[in-house]
């Protein structure tokens, strides 16, 4: 079982009480009336699937309630680190250098 | 179908040498959400909200324990629910905020006894040793969310919404007798 540290509980917890959902830092459009179908397309179904690192939404389903966003290596499975929604994307470079 | 938890009398439902199972008597209980400096309702309910993710605070009458970012569940005596919910009442205006009668919502067992650790790892994945003594918290427990305080090194108390508690308790009773197996 993986363990993930939430953010807002600070504590590294069982995966069990986590759900997954899906891509992180997909911003919704500003002015969705002025969106063409090819960029309503993109927004809505059109998603990264990287071999290594990405970044993803998760939910302590079972706990504090929260949304939060992790960096996951989708080869090794290893959080490289979780920060709480609304933060800015953490530099990948410095989370690889911290994680070797 | 299995009949409600709440149907039978607080006391005693099962125990062994290892674990005892209790249902406790009926309480207040409050969902309070808020956000921001929630100092306010400190003075409105007498009680200081606490301010990590599973910590408590306890008045002889109350205890409150921090849920999330912005969520508190109080526990009270029944009588005083009319009093704390106008205390919160009067505060709408100054500090909006939502305060909501859940009494109705779920019982609580009280798990205590020499092996109560190890009868708590039937069902939970987190290791409940981990839990400091007067800290509570929300966690998946045989795939159903319970809060689970810890009133003493062995002796715990498990709130369960209705519908899920019959099959909890099931699997405590199984665990109560099988942990006594081993003694
Ligand atoms: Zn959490």
């Amino acid at each position: 079982m993986l363990l993930i540290h939430c953010p807002y509980c600070k504590e590294t917890l069982p995966e069990s009480e986590f759900t997954y959902a899906g891509q992180a830092h997909i911003v919704r459009p500003e002015m969705p009336s002025e969106q063409t179908d090819a960029q309503w397309e993109e927004f809505l179904f059109l998603r990264a699937n990287p071999k290594g690192p990405h970044y993803e939404r998760w939910r302590h389903f079972h706990g504090c309630g929260r949304f939060f966003n992790a960096v996951r290596d989708t080869v090794s499975d290893k959080f490289l680190t979780t920060y709480p929604a609304n933060t800015p994307k953490p530099d990948l470079e410095s989370l690889i250098g911290d994680a070797e | 179908m299995l009949h409600p938890v709440s149907q039978h009398q607080p006391g005693v439902l099962v125990a062994s040498v290892a674990a005892q199972v209790s249902l406790c008597a009926p309480v207040a209980r409050l969902s309070l959400r808020a956000k921001g400096d929630v100092t306010p309702l400190t003075g409105a309910f007498g009680v200081s909200l606490p301010s990590g993710i599973g910590t408590c605070a306890e008045t002889d009458r109350l205890s409150a324990v921090r849920l999330g970012p912005d969520e508190w569940l109080m526990k009270a005596e029944v009588d005083d629910l009319p009093a704390i919910l106008s205390a919160g009442e009067r505060l709408y205006d100054t500090l909006p905020h939502s305060l909501v009668d859940v009494s109705g919502r779920e019982v609580t067992l009280e798990l205590s006894g020499p092996k109560v650790l190890d009868l708590l790892t039937l069902g939970m994945a987190r290791d409940p040793e981990m839990i400091p003594v007067g800290d509570a918290r929300r966690l998946n427990f045989d795939g159903v969310t319970v809060l689970l305080w810890r009133k003493a090194e062995d002796r715990f108390e498990m709130d369960i919404w209705h519908s899920f508690a019959p099959h909890i308790l099931s699997l405590l009773k199984t665990g109560v007798a099988e942990l006594a197996a081993e003694v």
